[in-house]
């Protein structure tokens, strides 16, 4: 598709490379299991590679872990609950958690330069984003951990037990601390798995774990493919389940426990209504529409997949939007100047080309940015559908990826219903000047986070979590304590 | 003089604010200890199961709107229909096995609790919201809204209570329901749509059905546009069975063991049970400072 060329590119402005190095992170070679406290080795005697999506090439192998790995994870952990987490001082509790936030501040520029490396996305992201939110959520629980009856009005509160916790790859070591640090503020012990891709940071927290003295058996991490998570979800040893991911593997989840008396959360998929009404500030909505979509390669549960435009406005809009995608910088994630980065893995970079074949042969409106493109690893340029029908996949189905679906809307009414009418029900967004407008707006959309005039905000005091399929619970926030509490 | 003959009561099912016999015409009659029928009551099909859930969901929008005080009026009201109607349900329950004192005790409790729940029609969401002190610039807050249809599977040794207990708090948290009543003591869930019906509750909020758990457990559970299960029986095959069907539309299924006659069943969480928190962000002074700009 032909397209007119925007100064930025006559001018030749382009950006050295600025690259963050690597020099100073310590890398192993082979990672094994963290179980009670010590790193052991895979019972099978197997690794994986954990590969660089940027490159291609390996970084790393992690220990593949079995039923036999699981188990004796889970049994540390029932022991480290019983002996001496759930009968610590919560005081004490929250000391360990504070100590384990001030590490990851301390090392933030190895963790983050671990996660860019491994996981694809832009340092400035991992920098910026996903290591301080992580240890702001280590010192947010922290501080809970001995304040928890006054959470929960008449009702004495108390801890679950093992959690098993199964996190996915868009933001491991974030993911991690969602996980771990309100379940062990609560006075249970874990088993963690991170997703296969990308297991390095969480190897790099079970170091830092060890060197924070938490008592042996608390945290658990075993590394694998779903075969381990299923393992962990179907332990009798298990009292809780915390999964983040699809919404697939979210049902089948719900299916092997339904037996069983095990608590669970599911964080799970969304297709988030990003919508844009003619009376927006539409420069600043062009930066959130981009910051909703192209924020980490799109690999974002609550990304703002389809755009909602005001008919009236439409033209401008697009224009605009296609302007800034323009000028978006795709390339190396360890380079400070990238906007956005490797796609995660081979596969998942192959089911977004998927989609954006289909979209084509679906006969819409594809704009892609011209951005010089890396050689080698997995990218995917920024992406644009337009004229794209409520019923087409690409506006229903969750593509994990830089691929933004745009429709239009005349009325209020008309964009509630289009924008609700979805299986999901995670997140949306909102650009309007008219305050009025926005309450109306925010009160009717069915979703768990909605965003006014911004986008894609996280802290550790306000809860995450959805409605509809988007799964149940809350992370975050005082609301993010009850999952990993039982009450009388 | 022969004496009067009595005029038999025709129970019917309650969908949409009116009172239809089941649609599949068929009847079962639960019997008494002393094996005296209570009549040929309605066997619910799956049908009218699904018919149910149309009218709650044509409902929840109007609900769920509703001021909070205007919710809490409604369930006053209907503590006052109720405590109008005494006789009526004592002897109903006397019919159905309990002494005249568990009678009376057990309508007192409804009474009480329905006022108990009035009251906290417009008062959980400052228990349960929150002002979120988020590390940015920005204006964050959580509120509680509806989870949406609920389907409620009433307790089955009490006829009343059962019902009234957990109705209460799931309206007036401002979801709409539909309740499958005790399939041996039916009576005075029926007589009880009556109260509903005179007491302001706009139809489709609430929807009584008669009939055997056996035959509309797994539709309960596996219906798309039922978002969440409340179940008291506590019968662990049972409540498998809802687990199992409810996965595809992920239902939040909440599952209830208090004594009723205790007030331990008296307490704001059953509502917040049936919520769903969200979370609305909006920056302060500059819009659009998002951190992460391009």
């Amino acid at each position: 598709m032909s397209k007119k060329k925007i100064e930025t590119e006559k001018m030749n402005w382009e950006y050295a490379a600025a690259p963050e190095s690597a020099s100073h992170i310590q890398l192993k070679e082979k990672y094994d299991h963290f179980i009670n406290g010590k790193f052991e080795k895979p019972s099978s005697g197997k690794y994986f590679d954990s590969i660089n999506p940027a490159t291609a090439k390996k970084i790393a192998a992690v220990a593949e872990g079995n039923s036999k790995d699981v188990d004796k994870a889970v049994k540390a952990a029932r022991k480290a609950y019983d002996n001496v987490w759930s009968v610590m001082p919560a005081s004490e509790r929250a000391k360990y958690l504070f100590r384990i936030a001030r590490l990851i501040q301390e090392k933030a520029r190895e963790f983050a330069v671990i996660e860019s490396l491994d996981g694809g996305k832009p340092i400035r992201e991992s920098r910026d984003i996903d290591i301080p939110l992580a240890a702001a959520h280590f010192f947010y629980y922290a501080g809970w951990a001995d304040k928890l009856d006054y959470a929960f009005p008449n009702r004495k509160p108390k801890s679950i037990g093992v959690a098993g916790q199964i996190i996915p790859w868009n933001f491991p070591l974030l993911m991690a601390a969602w996980k771990i640090a309100p379940a062990l503020a609560c006075g249970n012990t874990v088993v963690l798995k991170p997703a296969e891709t990308t297991s390095l940071t969480a190897m790099k927290l079970a170091e830092l774990i060890q060197e924070s003295g938490l008592p042996d058996g608390v945290v658990n991490i075993v590394t694998g493919d779903g075969k381990v998570g299923a393992e962990i979800v179907s332990h009798d040893g298990i009292d809780k389940i915390a999964f983040t991911g699809s919404t697939d593997v979210g049902k089948l989840i719900q299916k092997t426990i339904a037996k069983t008396d095990k608590k669970v959360t599911l964080e799970l998929g969304g297709k988030a209504a990003n919508i844009v009404f003619e009376d927006a500030p539409l420069d600043q909505a062009v930066e959130g529409i981009v910051n909703g979509i192209y924020f980490n390669q799109g690999h974002v549960c609550c990304a703002g997949s389809r755009l909602f435009v005001q008919e009236s406005i439409k033209d401008i809009l697009i224009k605009k939007l296609q302007d800034r995608i323009e000028t978006l910088i795709v390339g190396d994630p360890m380079d400070k100047n990238t906007d956005v980065g490797a796609i995660n893995s081979k596969s998942q970079w192959e089911t977004i080309q998927g989609y954006i074949e289909l979209g084509k042969k679906e006969g819409l409106e594809i704009f892609q940015s011209s951005c010089k493109m890396p050689k080698d690893g997995y990218f995917i340029k920024p992406t644009l559908f337009t004229k794209v029908a409520q019923s087409s996949r690409l506006a229903k189905e969750e593509i994990f990826g830089p691929v933004l679906a745009v429709q239009t809307f005349r009325t209020v009414d008309e964009v509630i219903e289009k924008a609700n009418n979805t299986p999901y029900g995670l997140s949306a967004g909102v650009w309007t000047d008219k305050g009025s407008k926005i309450f109306n707006l925010t009160s009717r959309l069915r979703a768990g986070i909605v965003w006014a005039n911004t986008y894609n905000q996280f802290d550790p005091t306000s809860p995450f979590g959805g409605y509809k399929e988007s799964g149940f619970g809350r992370e975050g926030g005082l609301h993010g304590l009850s999952a990993y509490l039982k009450f009388d | 003089m022969s004496e009067r003959i009595n005029i038999l009561k025709t129970y019917k099912i309650y969908i949409g604010g009116s009172f239809p016999r089941t649609e599949s015409g068929r009847f079962y009659n639960p019997m008494n200890a002393k094996k005296e029928s209570l009549g040929n009551i309605c066997l619910s099909s799956r049908k009218d199961f699904r018919n149910a859930v149309v009218a709650a969901r044509k409902a929840f929008g109007d609900w769920s709107d509703r001021t909070a005080f205007n919710r809490s009026q409604i369930l006053y009201r209907m503590a006052e229909v109720l405590e109008g109607r005494r006789e009526q349900f004592i002897a109903e329950l006397m019919q159905q096995d309990s002494s005249r004192k568990d009678a009376e005790k057990e309508v007192n409790l409804s009474i009480d609790r329905l006022v108990y729940f009035a009251g906290w029609c417009d008062k959980y969401q400052q228990i349960f919201s929150s002002v979120n002190p988020v590390a940015s610039s920005h204006f964050n807050f959580s509120a509680l809204e509806p989870t949406g249809v609920v389907a409620i599977v009433a307790n089955k040794d009490s006829s009343l209570l059962g019902l009234v207990s957990y109705m209460a708090p799931i309206i007036a948290g401002g979801n709409s329901c539909v309740i499958l009543a005790s399939e041996n003591k039916p009576l005075c869930s029926i007589s009880f749509a009556e109260v509903l019906n005179a007491s302001d509750l706009p139809g489709g909020v609430v929807n009584i059905l008669t009939g055997k758990k056996s035959e509309l457990l797994s539709q309960i559970g596996s219906h798309m546009d039922v978002n969440a299960v409340c179940y008291t029986d506590g019968i662990k095959d049972e409540l498998i069975q809802l687990k199992e069907a409810s996965i595809d539309n992920l239902k939040r299924i909440k599952s209830y063991m208090y004594d009723l006659t205790t007030v331990e069943v008296e307490n704001p969480y059953i509502i917040n049970d049936f919520q769903e928190v969200k979370t609305t962000w909006h920056p302060i002074e500059v819009i659009g400072a998002a951190k992460a700009s391009y």
